[in-house]
């Protein structure tokens, strides 16, 4: 192993089409990816993967506090302790709109129960865990 | 010659226009910003985006399913489908023209090539409407409120007509942003797309297969491919729209000046014939 993949640290980078979110020091990262979560820490192996709905969590070096990100697809990278999070979309914990959210939720929730108002159940489904993952992240701040 | 209440007011309505043109300039300043502040932000994404685009193409480099990927077919360019990306609003100079006479140019370049366009903004497709044009897509009022979701469904759209083979290679004209008093009109082709080529391969735990990765992040790839395109041209939109402005603001000045000039010479030429005539007048009683 090369001394890179021995430091303690991560370096990682979260980033959107529209912007960049993170891009700082971290113990450790648990990132949602497609298939279920995933822990993330020093020295870990080179991997390519997608990502699913859910929250990103990170430890800051800086502070040692937790962070939350909502995220809604994309992909990742791990390559010599850099993470690399390129999201369709994301949020901060701190900057999601709870009610916003709820409301979305509600909606989603009835679009996907009453076929009458001709919502795709498939696309139905995905904004109810978009919404719902946005609410936990939110919580969780 | 014209009276002075006449140059008067032809001063005034010098200087309303003046007015005007100087408040338009602040705010293609202050839009400016924010757009150039939006081209930053996004490239960060953009970056990290090639680059792990790089890193998949040579881990791929040997596999034949993923270098199969339709989004990087090569086909004979018969039918092209044109992204014309113009402004919603004129006032900025040769912006539009420019754009419009670029895409003319394409076409006739490309004898016996069949054009279809996408016609971003309303000047385009004010332009292109009126001709006898194949138009598959219009989209007005998007660089208002530049979103990367609106830009990724255009993106989309062509991504679905060359997978289904009903064009042969996607093109992307505009004026891509080099500095406040420059911008350069841009034709760049976005499919087939080319992959970054990148030196080592690195030898990746891939979650899905390679061929799989590719499949969902060289869509991401155009889409943000359109998304660049898009906020460069509203940011060289404002910058245009600001130079055009100043000019008019200051061609107003010098307007202004000259109008004034004239205004004081032709009240001291009637003064002068006043005199003339009240002396010639005295002159002739004696």
């Amino acid at each position: 192993m090369t001394d890179a993949a021995m430091a303690d640290t991560l370096s990682l980078e979260v980033a959107t089409p529209e912007r960049e979110l993170v891009r700082e020091l971290v113990s450790d990262v648990q990132v949602p990816g497609k298939n279920g979560y995933m822990g993330i820490l020093p020295g870990h192996a080179p991997l390519l993967g997608l990502l699913g709905i859910g929250t990103l969590t990170y430890v800051s070096v800086s502070d040692g506090k937790k962070r939350y990100i909502s995220i809604h697809q994309g992909f990742l990278e791990v390559l010599e302790d850099h993470v690399r999070v390129l999201a369709d979309v994301a949020e901060r914990a701190e900057e999601i709109d709870v009610q916003r959210a709820r409301a979305a939720l509600q909606r989603a929730q009835e679009e996907g129960l009453n076929p009458a108002l001709g919502v795709d159940p498939g696309a139905a489904l995905l904004a109810m865990a978009r919404a719902q993952a946005r609410l936990e992240a939110a919580e969780q701040k | 010659m014209p009276s002075l209440i006449d140059i008067r007011r032809r001063i005034r309505s010098v200087k309303n226009t003046q007015q005007i043109t100087k408040a338009m300039k602040m705010v293609s300043a202050a839009k400016l910003r924010r757009a150039q502040d939006r081209t930053i932000a996004s490239r960060p994404y953009g970056a990290l985006l090639r680059k792990v685009l790089g890193n998949v193409a040579a881990a791929i480099a040997g596999d034949e399913d993923a270098v199969e990927n339709p989004l990087l077919a090569r086909r004979d360019e018969k039918r092209i489908l044109l992204v014309l990306i113009t402004a919603d609003k004129g006032l900025a100079g040769a912006f539009n023209t420019n754009l419009i006479k670029g895409a003319q140019r394409f076409q006739t370049e490309r004898p016996g090539v069949e054009v279809k366009f996408v016609l971003i903004g309303r000047k385009g497709r004010d332009f292109f409407r009126k001709r006898a044009a194949i138009v598959a897509g219009e989209h007005v009022g998007l660089a208002a409120k530049l979103r990367h979701e609106d830009t990724a469904a255009i993106a989309r759209q062509a991504m679905e007509m060359f997978r289904a083979e009903e064009i042969d290679a996607v093109y992307l004209i505009y004026n891509e942003f080099k500095s406040v008093a420059t911008q350069t009109l841009t034709v760049a082709r976005v499919l087939p797309a080319e992959l970054p080529q990148q030196a080592s391969p690195v030898d990746y735990i891939f979650e899905e297969s390679p061929a799989e990765m590719l499949n969902e992040l060289l869509p991401k790839y155009v889409e943000m491919e359109f998304y660049r395109a898009l906020s460069e041209s509203s940011a060289s939109e404002h910058a245009a729209r600001m130079t055009a402005m100043d000019a008019a603001s200051s061609n107003a000045a010098d307007m202004i000046e000259r109008l004034t000039l004239y205004m004081n010479r032709v009240r001291q030429s009637s003064i002068t014939k006043e005199i003339i005539e009240v002396v010639s007048g005295a002159a002739a009683a004696e």
